[in-house]
């Protein structure tokens, strides 16, 4: 049975998509057979941030309206062995996408071999976010160390456990977060909210802190998932959260500031 | 370092605020939350047949709804208008 993995976060630009594409990658070079897909319907950036804007025919709606099969659709990762990409459309028709669609195509997916599938939700409540959400059975809420982002994270744990299937059925969806775009100095300095900070107003499991690093905007320069870059702290940090999703227990990184040593000091890098 | 900055550290630092303020929202978030979605309209339905016999206003009528355990109760107040 396949596992449906929702990345979600209500506020726009914390890094749900940055999220999903080096996680999708991640399980997929641990081996097995993954699938994300963009619930932005409308404003697709998941192709881009993958690179394979320029492969998209077919899109998720073309699927849902009968327009094309999955296997035309589904556009083959080129540097991640088992993972598939199933690109948004870029219709305006907001309500494009529906209950009984999506399942069908969840339904396909797994019966076709894939153990994961990563929802990337679009921003916001409305109606995008909550077809990424419906059908999951894990959610990474994916915040900022900032107010906004933290209180728009309590209100999607909120809705994810009450209006997801799983909470219409009287289960439980599974929850963790995801705390990005950290910076463990300016926390020491007592100018950012610290990952104990929001973990306590959340109430909800920490999964990774990904620490603010300038080897992020490169990656989606390129166009290649930060979890490739084996060198930056963000790619491994995203990659001790790909094991601990895998059910590893692996401790957690990057989150205070690091002593800095006399050649560093002397030297700096600028890496 | 002059004699301002003495004083700017004994200052609470801006992340100790933030939690503070988050605390207190977040726990009031939750509390609507955990409402169900007809109280506002039976509220505006309670109104509309008080209305019919008193002449009160949208902010007389208090519609809550506490949970105690294993019950509920509804709690209704209305705040009368003064005999003229």
């Amino acid at each position: 049975m396949a596992k449906i993995i929702v990345v979600t976060s209500g506020k726009g630009g914390v890094g749900k998509t940055t999220t999903s594409a080096a996680i999708s990658s991640g399980i997929a070079m641990r081996g097995h057979k993954t699938v994300v897909i963009d619930f932005d319907i409308g404003l697709r950036n998941l192709d881009i941030i993958m690179n394979c804007e320029r492969r998209v025919v077919y899109d998720f709606v073309n699927v849902i309206n009968g327009e094309a099969n999955l296997r035309q659709a589904l556009i083959k990762d080129k540097r991640a062995e088992n993972l598939y990409i199933l690109p948004a459309s870029q219709t305006r028709d907001k309500d494009a996408l529906t209950v009984e669609g999506v399942e069908r195509i969840l339904n396909e997916l797994a019966a076709d071999g894939f153990e994961y599938i990563i929802c990337d939700s679009p921003a916001g409540i409305e109606h995008g976010a909550f077809m990424a959400m419906y059908f999951a059975d894990l959610a990474i809420v994916v915040a900022n160390p900032e107010v906004s982002s933290v209180r728009d994270s309590d209100r999607i744990l909120g809705i994810l456990q009450s209006k997801s299937r799983r909470a219409e059925k009287g289960e439980r969806v599974e929850e963790c977060l995801l705390l990005t775009r950290y910076n463990p100095e300016r926390v020491a300095k007592g100018e950012m909210l610290g990952v104990t900070d929001v973990e306590e107003i959340l109430a909800t499991k920490l999964l990774g802190v990904i620490p603010e690093s300038e080897t992020v905007l490169k990656a989606s320069n390129q166009g290649i998932p930060v979890i490739h870059d084996t060198e930056s702290p963000a790619g491994q940090a995203y990659s001790d959260a790909v094991s601990r999703l895998l059910g590893e227990e692996v401790e957690h990184r990057f989150m205070s500031v690091e002593q800095k040593g006399l050649f560093q000091r002397l030297f700096r890098r600028s890496a | 370092m002059s004699i301002f900055d003495y004083f700017r550290t004994a200052k609470k630092d801006t992340a100790s605020i933030a939690k503070e303020r988050l605390q207190i929202i977040v726990a009031h978030e939750r509390n609507q939350r955990n409402k169900p979605d007809y109280l506002p309209k039976l509220q505006q339905e309670l109104l509309e047949v008080i209305r019919k016999y008193v002449d009160v206003d949208q902010d007389q009528v208090e519609v809550q709804l506490d949970n105690n355990g294993n019950c509920s109760v509804l709690e209704l107040n209305i705040t009368l208008p003064e005999r003229a």
